[in-house]
């Protein structure tokens, strides 16, 4: 019985909670079918009514309106927000913004508007926005007067400012208020040499083109003076920040050189061996990816946000037992040859080209990002996507397990000693050749897993490896072999200078410039930066 | 006199092979001009056309031998000495077109037009002249060999370092070519030509014409590569090969004979490019890609390094292979290819050429021995 009572009573709260909602809605519903039979006299009073109603709810409708996408049908008179499609007009319903079916332009009639209301609705629309409850919703409105030069609503802005509590919606409306003060001309001498210190503090491209505006339609020359000089130490904030994006993405560049050529520089490292068919490596990880998220994509939709996770080890195993393969069918019957090694493992790689191509086609394959690889974030006046910090971070855990495994493991141990002397360690009772293809199963592996990295910010296609081994060996040569740490530093380098040298000379000149700079500084130290020292010679 | 020492010292088989070439070329032409089309013997247009492409493939491949096969110098770039002999002729074969472009410009190319420029650029001027168009195709590689070689010899970069950096060479000149702002016609390269030194390119007597040249100076250029190998030059450059540590103790500057045959060899590739372009009618920075480049070095080690018939035996065989397979099993090729660099490196080091001399001398060593094993006796008796 009590539990009966206390149902009730909940029903009842319920109730009671819903209807006020309910008649305010209603209400809206009445006032909008009330703008379909009106005349343009009547609309401002019309318009007033529904903003006093409304919340935020109604702003779609009065940008519709404004806009002239208004509508309403002629057999019911009633209102819809429209869009053009390709088979006619959609309907949208007014507050839900639910599509309600298509239509021909015959059956609707438009909703006027005039220049007059359409002003009285932006102030509506900024009223609504900016003094809504919803935080977001009043930043996007603050940020979205930065470009306004309407003085109309420069008092609200102003009382907005008054009410806001939240700092950086505040700050939003304030860099607004200010950007509309040095545009219109409404404003005391101090309230302008004010706005011109808030856009100093702003200080980025946005400022910049409303103080260049202002500058050239100032009249006071105190005022000029003060936003010249403010320019001035914008540009200079800029230029630096320009530097730092510059090396954030000469960082990422030499990332994406890094898990590259690593894999290489082992090889070559402890071999001696030039593998020209390590690109495909590399395209052998990405084409694993294709493959995990299609069977995640047809089987397990849900775990699309982990396909990297299932594609890393996968394309290490793939790419690993093709490397350890070619090392037992190939290139362990031509030790001792290096060049021969180069041209047959080209062989190699034109097979496995051509194989992606035959089983997959020539063109290039979709591979999605995950939800936590898409997205950027501002650090000041800079981007950085997510893509590319992952990769970053990946690449440095790469390397540092790498170097982990090559200094502190048994079988570092042993790959050491047989790139320091090979036959020295043979004696000492390191099977050589097993620890050969040990190697080269390790460095294919690792190319594999930059495979699935790279998959993430290039397309997959055949020739993916084809894109990336030239750099790769640059990256070995000018690191120099049989150290990890001048394959990092090798990446890095190259990355950066690159990267500095786009601005001024163009992508295309600069990576000729980089590949002239290599082809001299192997005549200055022609086994790399990191050379390994030793007394082997040729003989 | 001097035939007879250079009959000597050259060998009958050199001879032969030099013979055959200039026979060729006087011939092929002969037999597709003087005969109807009805006769057995004629030799139809495109194939004249056809083999004047593979006769400049085999050049660039005894151009690559001469160092790879004979000094150890394994050049990935070789396609780029190819490709600048071949821009200067193609930039001659521009300024010929005159107003027959499609701008109808009396001195600009039409690209140059296009991209609105004024006047001809500095680099471009001469070209109009056959003899210095000439000069330039053995000059501009000649002279970017010993830039290259001077610095790369001297710091004594060698082995899989060398082939490297001849590799970036020619992808830095692949990318510099396919920029607008070059002044070399960008990504579509030159073509459109229309006539050399006054005759149409598109007749077939030209067509002919070239094909004689291009089997003449496949010949000379035999002649100069055995002439350098038969000599005391020679025989150092295979000591470098072989081991360029003792030569450099023994006293000799290793770094010059390197030079000397990488400058002579990009010479005769920028020939070999230069005779190319007219007979293909177009010249584009793909000629730069490092993939053909490396595609040379497989014509060479099929038909056998370190000897002079090998890479020009090759060249033929493997193009002609190309031009089968491309035609008749479009997406198998790549496979051929490949499938040829790894049986070649693991199975035919010598290539084709060196595993048919290598059974002959062990031919003729049974020989001998059955020989001197039937007259076994004779010996002892004569001591």
């Amino acid at each position: 019985m009590k539990r009966f009572i206390r149902h009730v009573a909940l029903l009842l709260a319920f109730a009671l909670c819903a209807v006020p909602a309910a008649q305010a809605d209603e209400e809206l519903t009445h006032l909008i079918s009330a703008l379909a039979n009106g005349k343009l006299k009547e609309m401002p009073a019309k318009i007033s009514a529904l903003e006093k109603a409304g919340n935020s709810k109604i702003v779609p409708l009065f940008e519709a309106l404004s806009a002239g996408t208004l509508f309403y049908r002629k057999a019911d008179k009633a209102v819809f927000i429209t869009r053009s499609s390709a088979d006619g007009i959609t309907l949208m319903a007014p507050l839900t913004l639910q599509e309600q079916g298509v239509t021909t332009k015959k059956s609707l009639k438009k909703i006027k508007v005039n220049n007059k209301l359409r002003r009285q609705l932006k102030t509506a629309i900024a009223n609504l926005t900016l003094l809504s409850p919803d935080v977001s919703l009043r930043l996007s409105a603050a940020k979205e007067l930065f470009k306004s030069s309407d003085p109309a609503v420069l008092p609200l802005l102003e009382e907005a400012l008054h009410q806001e509590s939240d700092a950086s919606v505040r700050q939003a409306m304030q860099e607004s208020y200010a950007a509309m003060t040095l545009r219109t001309q409404h404003a005391s001498q101090q309230h302008r040499l004010d706005a011109i210190e808030t856009l100093k503090a702003m200080g980025n491209q946005q400022a910049l083109s409303v103080l260049t505006g202002f500058v050239a339609s100032a009249s006071e020359p105190e005022e000029r003076d003060a936003a010249t000089s403010v320019i001035a130490s914008i540009n200079k904030r800029l230029a630096r920040w320009s530097v730092a994006q510059n090396v954030w993405y000469g960082l990422s560049l030499g990332s994406v050189l890094l898990l590259a050529a690593i894999g290489l520089a082992i090889t070559f490292g402890v071999m001696g061996v030039i593998n020209m068919a390590h690109g495909e490596m590399v395209m052998i990880g990405a084409y694993t990816t294709f493959m995990v998220q299609e069977v995640i994509r047809n089987s397990f939709p849900g775990l699309f946000d982990y396909s990297l996770a299932f594609a890393l080890p996968l394309a290490f195993l793939a790419s690993g037992a093709v490397g350890f393969a070619m090392e037992r069918g190939i290139i362990r019957f031509l030790y001792g040859r290096p060049l021969e090694t180069l041209l047959a493992t080209w062989g190699v790689s034109l097979m496995l080209q051509q194989a992606v191509r035959t089983v997959f086609g020539p063109t290039n394959k979709e591979v999605g990002n995950p939800d936590w690889m898409s997205g950027a974030f501002e650090l000041g006046a800079m981007t950085l996507t997510a893509n590319r910090i992952w990769i970053l971070a990946f690449a440095f855990v790469v390397f540092a397990v790498l170097l982990v495994v090559l200094r502190r493991t048994q079988f570092g141990l042993e790959v050491r000693a047989v790139t320091q002397n090979r036959r020295m360690a043979a004696s000492m009772g390191i099977r050589t050749p097993w620890i050969d293809a040990l190697t080269f199963a390790l460095g294919s592996g690792i190319a594999g897993m930059a495979g699935v990295a790279l998959s993430q910010i290039s397309n997959v296609s055949p020739n993916l490896g084809q894109l990336y081994i030239i750099d790769s060996f640059m990256v070995v040569v000018f690191g120099g072999v049989g150290n990890l740490w001048g394959t990092f530093v090798g990446a890095m380098t190259l990355g950066v200078a690159n990267k500095f040298l786009e601005p001024y000379a163009g992508a295309v000149l600069a990576k000729i410039l980089t590949l002239v700079f290599i082809i001299l500084f192997i005549q200055k130290k022609p086994r790399g930066l990191f050379a390994l020292k030793g007394r082997a010679v040729d003989l | 006199m001097i035939s007879k020492s250079l009959f000597t010292k050259l060998g009958p088989q050199s001879i032969w092979i030099v013979a055959l070439l200039f026979l060729i070329a006087a011939v092929v032409p002969l037999l597709n001009l003087a005969l109807p089309e009805s006769h057995p013997l004629h030799v139809p247009s495109y194939l004249v056309g056809l083999f004047g492409k593979y006769l400049c493939y085999a050049m660039l491949a005894l151009a690559l031998d001469l160092v790879w096969g004979y000094c150890g110098i394994l050049s990935l770039g070789h396609g780029a000495f190819f490709a600048l002999g071949g821009y200067a002729m193609g930039m001659y074969l521009m300024r010929q077109i005159g107003t027959r472009g499609v701008y109808a410009h009396p001195t600009l190319p039409d690209f140059m037009v296009f991209l609105n420029w004024e006047e001809l650029p500095w680099f471009w001027l001469g070209f109009d002249q056959f003899w210095f168009a000439a000069l330039m195709v053995v000059a501009v590689p000649g002279l970017l060999a010993f830039v290259f070689g001077w610095f790369a010899f001297r710091s004594r970069v060698t082995g899989v370092y060398l082939s490297i950096i001849t590799q970036a060479m020619t992808y830095a000149l692949l990318l510099a070519f396919f920029r607008n702002d070059m002044g070399f016609g960008g990504n579509n390269g030159l073509t459109d030509f229309k006539d050399m030194l006054g005759v149409s390119l598109q007749s077939d007597g030209t067509r002919a014409a070239l094909f004689s040249a291009t089997a003449v100076a496949l010949g000379l250029s035999f002649l100069l590569c055995s002439l350098i190998v038969n000599s005391k030059f020679g025989k150092l450059l295979v000591a470098i090969r072989d081991a360029e540590s003792r030569a450099r103790f023994l006293g000799y500057r290793v770094e010059h004979f390197k030079l000397f045959a990488f400058v002579v060899s990009a010479m005769i590739a920028g020939v070999a490019g230069a005779l190319y372009v007219p007979q293909v009618g177009i010249i584009n920075p793909g000629e730069f890609a490092p993939a053909n480049s490396i595609e040379v070095v497989i014509w060479t080690a099929v038909g056998g390094r370190g000897t002079l018939f090998g890479p020009i035996f090759g060249a033929l065989l493997v193009n002609g292979g190309k031009s089968y397979f491309t035609a008749a099993y479009p997406e198998y090729w790549l496979f051929a290819l490949g499938g040829l660099f790894v049986l070649v490196t693991l199975f035919l080091p010598k290539g084709i050429v060196g595993v048919l001399s290598q059974l002959r001398s062990a031919a003729q060593k049974q020989l001998g021995q059955r020989a001197s094993a039937e007259t076994g006796a004779k010996p002892e008796a004569a001591e």
